[in-house]
């Protein structure tokens, strides 16, 4: 276990190298760069630009540049400035991660709190009018982009009031006690996390029911019937169990998701995470936090795979890795 | 018919290993039986009787249908050009068909009638209620080009100028949002299918090369499928939009847009194809094949590929909608399709205000039920393809 674990995170290095290189080329290939709009602006002299330039090391060839870059992140875990904030990419992105972290993780917490017993219900149920009546609903809730679920969450935001339309803080957030500000993150965070929690809530919980029957036609729960055990203790104790297996990979695969889903939310919502600095940054073509940003959200979908993999090792012992 | 009749046989790829549960649908609900299939039947036949158990799937395809018509004939629908701004009319709101007259007459032909702002700074409208504009149809309009071959100016519908015709309401600079709904539906609609035609021809070759020559290039592409796979999509789609100027005109964007989506999109589904195309290679056909001489190129051509041909209609349907919301995406962000140029997606920014969800929500469901019905319409079509194809397969809800 320990010998496979290790092995994949050493194919993660080069993995991150990858797409660094990728993310560095594609910057490389846009046309201009961060000092051709400062160009644009008549009150900065053509002098003070050079010297950025050179400042900044975008004087040098590419892979003059990308050396330098790699050199810094690993030797001195530095992943460059960021030309538009005039701040470490790093300091920029760790707030951004955390507060993508705090709404991906919420949304995780809404779709797993109601998909597995939504999928249970509809397996116990099979063929019921519940059963059917969820088959439905999700079949048509597959269909909602993410980009309109969120719109019309942040219409019904505006037309009522009860929910803040953007941002993650009140203005006066500062002048808020402690459980004050907790409460008012939660206020902001609350349609964000529904629309990236709500999404996958579809096909989780058609997972759920397929994983919950497939253990159901088994003959170990047959024996447990036979035993004369209550429904109740079948599928909770001994059903169920084995169910949740599979799912404990998705919700480790799906992190990834979370991220990407989380993007054009975090835009709609002007919520303060990885997306929206991202688009900033591509946009204001600000190199090094595009990258810094990129790396990131990949770094979070390589190691959600990776759990996810740990995870079913741990929870079902028939595999191992060895 | 011949493409479907030639792959039913291709239903071979159901024990792999990992592709397997990228199938969509691997795992959930019950195998179906195919009880009804007594004696052979030609393919068509068994496909023809799956699609018919599922209605929904015949709706799909008879939406679309309608959908891609409607923007086929997208100039001879609309009664204005998509970029025709009337600067008395900003955030006009959909007009009301009618049938009865102010003084309580039926009229035979339904008309809408006439709306005047009542407040100039909120741009609130209110009907005059003696006023009739009659629906006329096949009028004379703006001159286009129909199928771009057919110089005409008739169109189908339209009221008498100088009053106007605006079902869907009008945009922030006054246009006709039916209009640019279906001028925008041949960006939108086509994104898709281009796409799909250019990743999956990509998917498919480096796929199959991978499976069946195995080796240094199955290494390569399968590193670079990883490299592809391992950065969220969001993030990657923008990235590679940054390699592009963002004033381009707007047939460039459109082909940059499609570009970046296959350039994504091929990844995965040369990773299944791979796994496809391992499985059986170890098959008996194949090694009669190649026992027979043919060339490894006829060999994958003829006997390889089109084995996995179920697998890539199923997949294909299902993987249409994706493309068609990085369409919308990107043009939703600002950096897609541009203004005066009508998609989907720019369609939708302009309903991206705060003000304009509150007073102007027909901004956001026109363009919004569009984009919906046409997701939901390619689902149902994959699903009920999924089963039609390959009986055997579980049927029921995506992955």
């Amino acid at each position: 276990m320990r010998t496979y674990v290790l092995r994949r995170l050493l194919q993660t290095i080069p993995l991150l190298v990858g797409i660094s290189l990728i993310t560095f080329l594609l910057l490389q290939l846009a046309p201009g760069d961060f000092l051709n709009q400062m160009a644009e602006n008549p009150g900065i002299s053509a002098e003070t630009i050079e010297a950025m330039r050179v400042r900044f090391g975008l004087d040098k060839p590419w892979y003059v540049q990308y050396a330098i870059y790699l050199r810094n992140v690993v030797f001195h875990f530095d992943f460059g400035q960021s030309f538009a904030r005039h701040q470490p990419v790093f300091e920029v992105l760790s707030d951004g991660f955390v507060n993508t972290l705090i709404l991906a993780g919420a949304a995780a917490f809404i779709t797993w709190v109601l998909a597995i017993p939504l999928g249970v219900v509809a397996a116990v149920r099979q063929h019921s009018w519940i059963d059917r009546a969820l088959s439905f609903l999700a079949f048509v809730w597959l269909s909602v982009p993410e980009i309109l679920a969120a719109l019309l969450l942040l219409m019904m935001a505006a037309r009522t009031g009860w929910f803040p339309v953007g941002g993650m803080r009140s203005l006066d957030y500062d002048e808020l006690d402690g459980i004050s500000q907790f409460f008012d993150i939660l206020h902001h965070l609350a349609l964000p996390a529904l629309v990236v929690g709500l999404i996958p809530l579809a096909s989780r919980m058609r997972q759920m029911r397929g994983s919950l029957l497939d253990v159901l036609r088994l003959d170990y729960v047959t024996t447990a019937r036979a035993k004369g055990l209550s429904e109740r203790t079948v599928i909770v104790k001994h059903a169920l169990r084995n169910a949740l297996n599979p799912m404990i990979t998705l919700f480790g695969y799906t992190l990834g998701a979370l991220v990407s889903g989380s993007f054009i939310v975090e835009i709609i919502f002007s919520w303060p995470g990885l997306g929206r600095i991202t688009l900033d940054a591509i946009l204001t073509q600000d190199q090094y936090l595009v990258m810094g940003a990129v790396l990131m959200a990949s770094l979070v979908l390589i190691i959600g795979n990776l759990i996810a993999d740990l995870l079913l090792a741990i929870a079902d012992p028939r595999i191992s890795y060895d | 018919m011949t493409d479907i009749q030639r792959t039913q046989a291709a239903t071979s790829g159901a024990g792999l290993g990992g592709p397997a549960s990228e199938w969509p649908g691997a795992g959930v609900g019950a195998p179906r039986q195919s009880d009804d299939v007594v004696a052979p039947q030609s393919p068509a036949v068994v496909f023809w009787t799956q699609m018919r158990k599922s209605p929904l799937a015949i709706v799909g395809a008879i939406v679309l249908a309608i959908f891609y018509l409607m923007a086929l004939f997208a100039p001879f629908i609309a009664p204005y050009p998509q970029e025709e701004m009337d600067r008395a009319k900003y955030f006009h709101p959909p007009q009301s068909l009618h049938w009865v007259r102010a003084d309580g007459s039926f009229s035979p032909r339904p008309f809408v009638r006439e709306m005047r702002v009542a407040d100039m700074g909120s741009f609130e409208y209110e009907e005059d209620p003696s006023s009739e504009l009659p629906l006329r149809f096949f009028v004379r309009g703006y001159p286009y080009e129909l199928l771009g071959l057919v110089p005409s100016n008739v169109h189908l519908f339209g009221v008498d100028a100088p009053g106007r015709v605006l079902l869907f309401g009008s945009d922030s600079f006054g246009r006709c949002v039916l209009s640019r709904l279906l001028y925008g539906a041949r960006i939108s609609l086509t994104v898709g299918l281009v796409g799909i035609a250019i990743s999956f021809t990509l998917g498919l070759l480096l796929g199959g090369i991978a499976g069946y020559f195995g080796g240094f290039a199955d290494t390569v592409i399968m590193r670079t499928t990883e490299l592809l796979l391992s950065i969220p999509s969001l993030y990657l789609i923008i990235a590679l939009r940054a390699v592009f100027p963002l004033d381009l005109p707007s047939h460039q964007v459109y082909l940059g847009i499609v570009a970046i989506l296959a350039f994504i999109g091929w990844a995965g589904l040369a990773r299944v194809i791979r796994g496809l195309v391992l499985s059986m290679r170890k098959s008996d056909y194949v090694t009669a094949a190649e026992a027979l001489g043919f060339s490894r190129l006829r060999v994958i051509r003829k006997h390889v590929l089109p084995n996995t041909m179920s697998y890539v209609i199923v997949a294909a349907t299902l993987s249409i909608p994706g493309y068609i919301l990085g369409e919308v995406i990107l043009s939703f962000l600002g950096v897609g399709v541009q203004e005066p140029s009508a998609s989907w997606g720019n369609m939708l920014n302009q309903a991206r205000s705060i003000r304009a969800l509150t007073t102007f929500p027909w901004l956001l469901f026109v363009p919004g039920t569009a984009i919906f019905l046409t997701v939901m319409a390619f689902n149902f079509l994959g699903d009920g393809l999924r089963d039609a194809l390959d009986p055997r397969r579980v049927s029921g809800g995506r992955a």
